[in-house]
């Protein structure tokens, strides 16, 4: 009886601390997705339906926004990735002074304030701004680079490099230069000895950082309602116009729960992968 | 050696890494002249320069009732979130009890899960609570945002620190909680002031989330920010802009003594 009890202690040691951790889940977070689970449910009548999901996803205009949300978040992910690349491997090979300079680099736009970035995207990139400015100067003056995905994609990438960066550093950085040099030394040119010997190693932080930079890229909703416009919404925007403006807390709760439902499968997808918490730990700063 | 080296960093890397350089730095800093400007504009660069959007700052009751509301929600959600969050990274690094994995999964869900989600249904929830444009709303929804950090950065300061040093102090006589208090808190401190410098920097930036939660009588900065953006645009949000990237500065300056500190660590552990 003592060695049960013993045990049960034991298998529950630590769990006090955790409790603060739970209540403010449980009650902040695990609460409120709960509750518009539940009204996603719900017709006007207080009925249990499925009527919302199936009016969104029989909806075109409804579904043409989902498909947007997706190929804004694909092509993010694309422009991460490009820049990315290269910056994280010329990290790898960089003295300790110039690595820490573009990690500082790297990590200052998660430091800047979300709207004060934004507000400087709407300056910049603005008709009567100075890059449409140059723009026009080199006969590209049909060029819009606001209120359209064009600017929402220039906006969103930015925020999000560095969770490309950091994984893909993380992952770089164990990658031995020598078996280039062995690739090479066995006859291969650099190029062929760069994608058959290096690329392959660095998938895992290739893949870690663009579900991670992807899933984010879903979520987004300041940037695109400031860099883009009503006629270009993603799903976030969708959600709370459906909740805010047509008080529609049905409609509303079935396309969030659709959006959290996707997100969470990308993330699975992932963490069978990589651990999850630490692809969050290296935008954490944490190497 | 030398000509091995230049070879494998070739130029286009370099120009690469400036233009992310460039692209990752230079928009916030448009803020700076904008904020100088003398008429109510969006031109940039500004035609002339005043400093009549500083005065309209300090001077408006909105943006200066929005910074204290900022600060003080920051502070306390930093705080909170650090207690709140260290204990958890210890139940998960320490505790021996099922489902430790589990949690420490679920402690990062905030940060996964589409902000938007988060904002309508604490809106929902805040609603029925009468929790809506209050302070105690607003920590409590900025902290579920905040904990996963301090969750992470604790966490990983608390799986590196040697278990040898905290049973040798044990081996010459300390009490438990002396052990914790001259052993492992200062071991793990690096790691909370960096948590709770993420927690504080969270909260003061938070805009989706309190969009919903705000009441005419508690706004807070950046969403005074979002609806000047949105309405009617008034250089004022420059001068916040830069007051904010003037704070920044000093975090990023604070952050990464701590970020090296610990990063040279882990590079000579390797």
């Amino acid at each position: 009886m003592l060695k049960l009890a013993q045990q049960t202690t034991r298998r529950l040691r630590g769990i006090p601390l955790a409790i603060p951790l739970l209540v403010l889940l449980v009650v902040f977070f695990a609460i409120p997705v709960l509750e518009l689970v539940r009204r996603s449910f719900l017709d006007a009548d207080g009925a249990l339906t499925m009527q919302s999901y199936g009016d969104f996803l029989g909806t075109p205009a409804y579904r043409t926004i989902l498909f947007r949300t997706f190929f804004v978040a694909v092509i993010c992910t694309a422009a991460c990735l490009l820049f990315a690349y290269p910056y994280a491997y010329l990290m790898t090979l960089a003295g300790p002074r110039l690595r820490r300079a573009l990690l500082v680099l790297v990590l200052l736009p998660f430091w800047t304030s979300l709207m004060v970035r934004t507000y400087a995207w709407l300056v910049l990139l603005q008709d009567t701004g100075p890059i449409k400015a140059v723009l026009a100067a080199i006969g590209l003056e049909q060029v819009h680079l606001i209120r359209n995905t064009t600017g929402v994609v220039i906006g969103m990438a930015q925020i999000l490099l560095p969770f490309m960066v950091l994984p893909l550093y993380n992952n770089l950085q164990k990658i031995e230069r020598s078996d280039l040099l062995a690739a090479q030394s066995l006859g291969a040119t650099p190029v062929r000895a760069f994608w058959r010997v290096y690329f392959p190693q660095s998938l895992p932080g290739l893949f870690a950082g663009s579900v991670l930079v992807f899933i984010l890229a879903l979520g987004f909703y300041i940037t695109p309602v400031i860099l883009g416009s009503p006629q270009n919404s993603m799903m976030s925007q969708l959600i709370v116009r459906q909740v805010t403006e047509r008080l529609d807390w049905a409609s509303g709760g079935a396309m969030a729960v659709v959006l959290a439902v996707l997100t969470l499968i990308f993330v699975s997808l992932m963490s069978r992968v990589v651990n999850v918490q630490q692809a969050f730990g290296g935008t954490g700063g944490k190497q | 050696m030398t000509t091995t080296e230049s070879r494998s960093r070739p130029r286009w890397l370099y120009l690469m890494a400036a233009i992310v350089g460039i692209w990752m730095t230079a928009p916030p800093l448009v803020v700076i002249p904008m904020s100088f400007a003398s008429e109510r504009t969006l031109t940039f660069p500004p035609t002339g320069y005043s400093l009549r959007w500083y005065q309209e700052f300090f001077e408006n009751p909105v943006w200066i009732d929005a910074l204290r509301s900022s600060l003080m929600i920051a502070v306390l959600v930093m705080v909170i979130s650090v207690v709140i969050g260290t204990l958890g990274a210890f139940a998960v690094v320490r505790g021996r009890f099922r489902g430790r994995g589990v949690l420490e999964t679920v402690g990062i869900a905030p940060l996964v899960v589409p902000v938007v989600v988060l904002g309508i249904g604490v809106y929902a929830m805040f609603l029925r609570w009468g929790l809506i444009g209050t302070v105690p709303g607003f920590v409590a929804a900025h902290c579920v945002l905040a904990v996963p950090y301090v969750m992470i950065t604790v966490g990983s300061a608390l799986r590196v620190v040697d278990h040898q040093l905290e049973r040798a102090a044990q081996l010459l006589g300390a009490r438990p909680h002396r052990v914790f208090l001259r052993v492992t808190l200062p071991l793990i401190a690096p790691g909370m002031m960096a948590g709770g410098l993420f927690a504080f920097v969270t909260s003061f930036d938070e805009v989706v989330v309190s969009l919903f939660i705000v009441s005419p009588g508690l706004r807070t900065l950046p969403v005074e920010m979002y609806s000047s953006v949105t309405r009617d645009i008034n250089p004022t949000i420059a001068a916040a802009s830069t007051l904010i990237l003037l704070v920044s500065t000093v975090l990023i300056l604070i952050s990464t003594k701590f970020l090296f500190s610990s990063s040279a660590n882990g590079r000579s552990k390797r």
